[in-house]
């Protein structure tokens, strides 16, 4: 990704702003998982996790871990009144049932509609499907949180995904380090851009149609 | 297939040396466990000891290098893994690439509805979760109320290793937190269930209100000798 610290919690600190009272979180392992460091307690929002936990809180204090109570990357975790266990066909449970308001999630490959394509490079090194297709296929909503190009400058975000899916037409909204990108039924609209880029900035480094929201945001 | 000894029997508690009777190269084992937490240690570490090779397993996920099932597949001794993910062990990954173990993906809910189906007697479950993407090809679909769905198959293991923190001695189950995520599942899908239990109590002394695998599905139980490898975040 080559994204510094900085850049990374300014990622999550915007997508948290997508975050509202009381709702279910699913958030992905790398800078998805930063998110939860910007919710307040007070905002009641219960973070599942696929691995059988419902309302996560804070990493514990060093020294006080519990080995077997971790989030699904295999962080150890603690939890909020009102958290539950459970197995992991119930965990995909809440998240088929469409009990998940919301997945932040990685990207390789965003398309105009939607697409996600985020488990696979082929005759790359594969790390597998783990819980992507069901959180960015049953989610209520997706975030998609990503560099806005690849290592070699490639827009990540496209007109067709050239990876294999991981779900057809579910993201919602990106958030690159140059912008916020919301996905409609008529394409891309730009929201947000990140100062000092522009509108045309991100049109250069966007392999896709992207309209200009009429009162687009430019975030210092 | 293992001849399934009676599993009503009241005392079900056995050794190390019990449970490695059945595991032979080319044994098919389904492991419980989701990134190392869950994974049962001494039953992992008993299977290296024994040196059986050529075992297809079945679980969540490959570990890391030296945590857990990891162990196990970082010496090379499966040939076939199916899992939802192998990201957290990169010999997993050098294994496939390099062509000496296949590895069959599947979607991490997917994958524990199989299990599930598996061990509750299904032949297998329907979901649209991987129509459109690679996970579709050379599975059967079928149309209920006008919409999609693919057929995946139920899975069964000759034998499933599973973790408990408490057994009692009919071999019902009791896990800690998080570390019960594919547990139960998998304890209820193999022909022969093996539970490796931190501590085990008489019969009679768990509340039946609090048990998440009941003994019937458990045919030994032995003590834990409890984890004995470094977590990645330590």
């Amino acid at each position: 990704m080559g994204m510094g610290v900085e850049e990374r919690n300014r990622l999550a600190r915007r997508a948290a702003e997508e975050i509202e009272d009381g709702m279910t979180v699913n958030l992905g392992i790398g800078i998805p998982s930063l998110v939860a460091n910007f919710i307040p307690p007070e905002k009641g929002v219960m973070f599942h996790a696929e691995n059988g936990v419902l309302g996560m809180g804070k990493a514990p204090e060093k020294g006080m871990e519990n080995p077997n109570l971790c989030n699904a990357g295999g962080f150890p975790v603690t939890v909020v009144p009102g958290a539950s266990y459970f197995d992991s066909a119930m965990a995909f449970g809440m998240i088929r049932g469409g009990y998940v308001d919301l997945a932040v999630l990685g990207g390789l490959e965003v398309s105009a509609a939607g697409d996600l394509a985020n488990w696979i490079v082929p005759g790359k090194r594969v790390s597998g499907i783990g819980g992507a297709m069901e959180l960015a296929k049953k989610a209520r909503k997706v975030i998609v949180l990503m560099s806005h190009t690849n290592k070699d400058g490639d827009p990540k975000i496209v007109e067709q995904c050239s990876l294999p899916l991981t779900a057809s037409a579910c993201v919602d909204l990106i958030i690159t380090e140059l912008a916020v990108i919301e996905v409609t039924p008529e394409g891309l609209v730009l929201k947000e851009v990140a100062a000092p880029y522009t509108a045309e900035d991100v049109r250069a480094r966007t392999g896709a149609g992207l309209r200009v929201a009429k009162e687009l945001l430019t975030v210092e | 297939m293992q001849v399934k000894e009676s599993r009503t029997r009241l005392d079900k508690t056995g050794t190390l040396e019990q449970a490695m009777k059945q595991f032979h190269d080319g044994s098919t084992v389904m492991f419980g466990g989701f990134g190392g937490v869950g994974n049962p240690p001494s039953l992992i570490d008993g299977i290296i000891e024994k040196g059986v090779k050529d075992l297809t397993l079945i679980g969540n996920d490959s570990g890391f290098p030296q945590i857990g099932i990891g162990k196990l597949i970082s010496l090379g001794r499966a040939k076939k893994l199916i899992a939802s993910h192998i990201g957290s062990n990169p010999v997993a990954g050098q294994l496939m690439i390099d062509g000496k173990m296949d590895v069959e993906f599947a979607a991490q809910g997917t994958l524990a509805e199989r299990i599930r189906a598996g061990g509750v007697g299904l032949g297998g479950v329907l979901t649209d979760i991987g129509i459109g993407s690679m996970v579709e090809e050379g599975k059967e679909k079928v149309t209920v109320g006008g919409k999609d769905y693919l057929i995946e198959p139920a899975l069964r293991a000759e034998v499933s290793i599973v973790y408990a923190k408490k057994a009692d001695t009919f071999g019902n189950l009791i896990y800690d937190t998080s570390a019960r995520n594919t547990n139960p599942l998998v304890a209820m899908a193999g022909a022969y269930t093996i539970a490796e239990a931190e501590e085990i109590v008489p019969a009679g002394e768990l509340d039946p209100e609090c048990i998440f695998t009941p003994g019937v599905f458990v045919d030994l139980v032995i003590p834990s000798k409890g984890v004995n490898w470094r977590w990645a975040w330590e």
